[in-house]
């Protein structure tokens, strides 16, 4: 373990990045993810970091540069926001499809229209079924340890997946927060180089990308399906491994905050998970059994765990920061869903806390 | 065997893909890869390429080929180039391969995004002319006059009412060293302009003539001679311009009439049908002369 720093959020996740050594980094500027490919770009002009840095015109093809660079055997990293991670979007499906396993921090941000930059996690959320591994982040430190955890997600021969970061625009890219950061060796044990089993190469020349025909399309699909759903016990494990290299709890794919005997279990995810943690810490001080549900990996959804978090639970009332227009918020819709059917599972209530 | 010695005794690009028969497009990409060799790497949008050469579980490709989506293969290759620097492999070469859709259309941003950062890639646009592998509709490179299912002949319309666009000049106005125009119907000059942009690096950019039967409807074994057509009417100039000046042209031997190109091709059948249509034929051949002139394409 080493330093101990204060330092800006954009800045802790662009040293993770660069403790992770990726080989191409490619980024189009938007706000508020502009401060993290900023500070990877300065790194770059300074060789403080050994990787080709693609100034794209667009974020469609900075997650395409990212899909080939994949391809041909090498780590790579991208930071995008709101309408940046729209335009990728198309980018962002078929890289799952084709199991390109790169990193991209989603730094959350309203979408357009009308336009506006403040947080809300409509953007991610609408990336959700790209089959994209989501994590959503509470902290700047948090922010930190996950980008070490994500590209050995991602790179993990059984999963082999895009892993997108969450983190909240401003309140975590622009707060400035004490970090404590991971030796570079450490990291380098704990992250080796990215080897995959496969990769362009006229030695083996392999046909990528191929058109499916419906006796084979489903089979992909499920592919991915299988990959993130029976990939949660490796997940579990890589993050038990951060924990231990972080020497703080980064273990759970949720965390259950003052649970124990709490009739009303909040749910939240990214970073008012903190603020609510103090107010269950009130709550609970004058009497009131609440206590916090916070989901940090999205997808894969982890709905045992949370299932044995909120099961004695009487009320469980989700705050989403992002709404399925014409139906209601995210999050209450999947909890709803796996929780349908359970034996005397508690009430849902779906709060819309925040669209801005 | 060494990879090296293994190219010269197979193709690179060999049977068992499902293009039409007669596909310009199927000649010309096996006879591009003669002249890269086997130590690249192909990336294709999608279109007739990627459909006609990837059904899941086959491929003819025997270079490593990725494709990923319809708008983005300069970015792809883009990443693949980067990839190979960062891995110390750069002996190994980047070849895109798309149609006119991928190219003059959904992916032109991405392909101007390359070109203006100068990236290491031959970018090779197999231009038919519209979107084939969907049925023939318009694009940025179908011809004026020629009738698309998007933009058919009809009692008010003559076909495209919009000229090509000139990919070749706003590609080399970019500034990259090597730009050419060739044809699969004049497969030698095809390779040695191939040969020659592997000499370069930065990017690089050969767009040929790639006659379709099946959308410009005409008979499939005709398919070399509506190339040769093309060029020695006019309509098809084929030049290369190096470092932004014009460094040779081929010229036609022999000038034939837009006509005896036209009256071949079903895509321009309307125009021999009325008082109207013989009075843009006049046009299209004053285009062909245009090109003959500013070219040079006839002088000694």
């Amino acid at each position: 373990m080493s330093d101990i720093k204060v330092v800006e959020g954009s800045e802790a996740v662009a040293l993770a990045v660069k403790a992770c050594r990726p080989h191409v980094i490619s980024a189009y500027p938007i706000s508020p993810q502009t401060h993290i490919v900023e500070g990877l770009a300065k790194m770059a002009a300074d060789g403080d970091i050994d990787a080709e840095y693609v100034r794209v015109e667009s974020e469609f093809s900075a997650a395409s540069v990212l899909a080939g660079a994949s391809a041909a055997g090498s780590r790579s990293y991208t930071a995008s926001s709101s309408q940046g991670l729209l335009l990728m979007t198309e980018v962002l499906y078929a890289s799952a499809g084709m199991r390109l396993p790169f990193v991209l921090t989603g730094v959350n941000r309203s979408i357009s229209a009308p336009i506006n930059i403040q947080v809300d996690h409509q953007d991610s959320m609408s990336l959700r079924d790209a089959g994209l591994i989501q994590f959503y982040v509470e902290s700047v430190q948090e922010a930190y340890d996950m980008h070490l955890a994500a590209f050995k997600i991602a790179e993990d021969p059984d999963i082999m997946l895009p892993v997108m970061v969450c983190m909240d625009g401003w309140v975590l890219t622009h707060s400035y927060e004490r970090v404590q950061f991971v030796d570079q060796k450490a990291v380098d044990d704990f992250l080796p180089p990215f080897a995959p089993e496969h990769y362009l190469d006229p030695a083996t020349p392999k046909t990528w990308g191929s058109y499916a025909e419906s006796d084979a399309m489903m089979e992909f699909k499920y592919a991915i399906h299988k990959a993130m759903s029976e990939g949660k016990p490796r997940i579990q494990e890589i993050l038990n491994e951060l924990s231990a290299l972080t020497g703080r709890d980064n273990s759970g794919l949720i965390e259950a905050y003052r649970v124990d005997g709490a009739e009303i279990i909040l749910v939240a995810i990214g970073s008012v998970t903190g603020t609510v943690k103090d107010a269950v810490d009130e709550l609970r001080d004058a009497g009131k059994k609440v206590g916090l549900l916070k989901i940090r990996c999205y997808r894969p959804f982890p709905h045992e765990e949370i299932w044995q978090a909120v099961k004695n639970a009487r009320v469980i009332a989700v705050m989403d920061a992002s709404f399925s227009m014409g139906s209601e918020g995210s999050i209450g819709l999947d909890l709803k869903a796996k929780l349908f059917g359970r034996p005397q599972a508690p009430m849902v209530v779906d709060f819309v806390a925040g669209l801005r | 065997m060494t990879v090296k010695k293994k190219a010269k005794k197979e193709s690179l690009f060999v049977s068992g893909h499902r293009a039409c028969h007669g596909c310009g497009m199927a000649l010309g990409v096996r006879h591009i890869l003669e002249a890269t060799g086997n130590d690249v790497i192909v990336v294709s949008p999608t279109g007739c390429l990627e459909t006609f050469t990837s059904p899941y579980g086959f491929s003819p490709w025997r270079v490593p080929w990725i494709h990923h989506v319809f708008e983005n293969a300069p970015a792809i290759a883009t990443g693949v180039v980067a990839a190979l620097r960062a891995q110390g492999r750069d002996h190994t070469r980047v070849v895109a391969i798309g149609g006119d859709g991928g190219t003059f259309d959904i992916g032109f941003g991405a392909l101007s995004g390359m070109l203006e950062r100068g990236d290491d890639v031959l970018y090779i646009c197999v231009d038919n002319g519209a979107y084939m592998n969907t049925g023939g509709q318009r694009s940025a490179a179908t011809p004026a006059w020629a009738a698309t299912t998007t933009a058919p002949a009809g009692r008010q319309s003559m076909g495209k009412a919009e000229m090509k666009k000139d990919l070749p000049e706003i590609v080399a106005a970019h500034g990259i060293p090597y730009v050419a125009t060739a044809s699969i119907a004049y497969l030698g000059d095809l390779k040695k302009k191939i040969k020659k942009a592997m000499t370069y690096h930065g990017s690089r950019y050969i767009q040929i003539d790639t006659p379709c039967p099946s959308v410009w409807s005409f008979p499939s074994h005709l398919t070399l001679e509506i190339g040769r057509l093309g060029v020695n009417c006019g309509l098809v100039p084929l030049f290369e311009k190096e470092n932004g000046e014009i460094t040779a042209i081929r010229k036609i031997k022999r000038k034939v009439p837009v006509t005896d190109y036209l009256n071949k091709q079903k895509r321009y059948r309307h125009l021999f049908d009325s008082e109207q249509g013989q009075l843009e034929i006049e046009k299209i051949q004053a285009l062909a002369d245009s090109n003959i002139e500013k070219f040079g394409l006839l002088s000694k």
